[in-house]
């Protein structure tokens, strides 16, 4: 058992491109990986298998520091903990990252080493269908109509309530059942976007260009796997 | 930076051969057009009334009066299916978007266009006339 089927990436953002016969397809351009293998877990010691890689690695922790221990700003932004750093070392000695996910292996090919880096030519070929699992933009307590894409009412001819939600549901129950789509908090949620496909691949940028819109802002961290 | 790896992608797919034209040039497009299952390339003939956007998916509108009836194509700049641009003459206009043409009716009116002073070489005789 095996490669990775997924990497850990950043949204940069979207373009379009042009196929051979003169398609422009609308693409988002995603930066994945270096990851770096963090922890192999195996079916004896943790009951599956599996692989947690590490994305965007955390700096180096500062050699002398004139703050004493358990004082506040006593690590640097962006260092590891102790406690986080011991993951890191006692699994394979991986430079501590940001960002840690877990990935499911494939039946085949190499099977990867912990402490050892993956990119994207290793794990995509052009043409693979993948899903990509994001944070949507948040939206903050949003109305139905941009919340459940309801219709609105009317502008005009006297119309009091023209972006509300106009019924809350049947008269006859005498009461709102549970789940009713109204306004309230929008977005800011983790969304797996399906049917994607790889239209190409930068291996020196360590660019995949990807078919489709994928979930959050550029920027975003984005979880990138085989469908 | 994002940008940066953005026009990276773009790279590849621009064409670096695209004539310098703008609104008020005449063009002749020629386009691949698929029939049945042969290709062949047909000519589209106008001013160019507007460019809009950038990079990729940079486009460009020709206008044209067909037998009386104004027709606009808006063609992507950088489309492999755009073989060639052809620019006819060069239109001299004060503005990046000529949308006013379609207000005008008669045929001088939506076709008049001033040639540019085409740059004088010096003591050379005056070329535009218009």
């Amino acid at each position: 058992m095996a490669t990775v089927n997924g990497l850990l990436g950043r949204k940069v953002g979207m373009t379009q491109v042009f196929t051979a016969e003169g398609k422009a397809v609308p693409v988002t351009v995603i930066e994945v990986g270096p990851c770096s293998v963090v922890q192999r877990k195996t079916e004896e010691k943790d009951g599956y298998d599996a692989v947690q890689l590490g994305y965007v690695e955390k700096k180096a922790p500062r050699k002398e520091t004139k703050i004493k221990r358990g004082e506040a700003h006593h690590r640097g932004k962006n260092e590891a903990s102790k406690p986080v750093a011991g993951h890191f070392a006692k699994n394979g000695g991986a430079t501590p990252t940001r960002f840690l996910s877990e990935f499911r292996l494939e039946a085949e090919g190499e099977e990867p080493v912990a402490g050892s880096t993956i990119s994207v030519s290793d794990v995509f070929a052009v043409g693979d269908d993948i899903k990509v699992q994001g944070k949507s933009k948040g939206r903050g307590f949003s109305g139905a109509m941009k919340r459940h894409n309801f219709k609105g009412q009317k502008a005009s001819h006297g119309q009091k309530i023209h972006r509300k939600p106009a019924s809350n549901g049947a008269t006859d129950p005498a009461r709102t059942f549970p789940g009713a789509r109204r306004p309230g908090r929008f977005g800011n949620e983790t969304i797996t976007q399906l049917g994607l496909s790889i239209v190409e691949i930068d291996a020196e940028r360590g660019l995949l260009i990807v078919k489709g819109a994928v979930p959050g802002a550029p920027g975003g961290l984005v979880k990138v796997s085989k469908a | 930076m994002n940008q940066d790896l953005i026009r990276s992608v773009e790279a590849k797919h621009l064409k670096s051969d695209t004539p310098d034209f703008g609104p008020g040039d005449t063009l002749r497009v020629s386009v691949k057009v698929v029939e049945g299952n042969r290709e062949r390339v047909q000519a589209f003939e106008g001013t160019c009334i507007a460019r809009d956007g950038a990079g990729t998916s940079e486009t460009f509108t020709v206008r044209r009066i067909a037998s009386g009836v104004g027709v606009e194509r808006t063609f992507p700049l950088h489309s492999p299916r755009v073989d060639k641009i052809e620019v006819r003459r060069k239109g001299k206009v004060r503005r990046a978007k000529l949308y006013y043409l379609r207000d005008r009716v008669g045929s001088k009116a939506i076709r008049i266009k001033e040639k540019p002073t085409a740059r004088p070489v010096k003591g050379g005789a005056a070329v535009s006339a218009n």
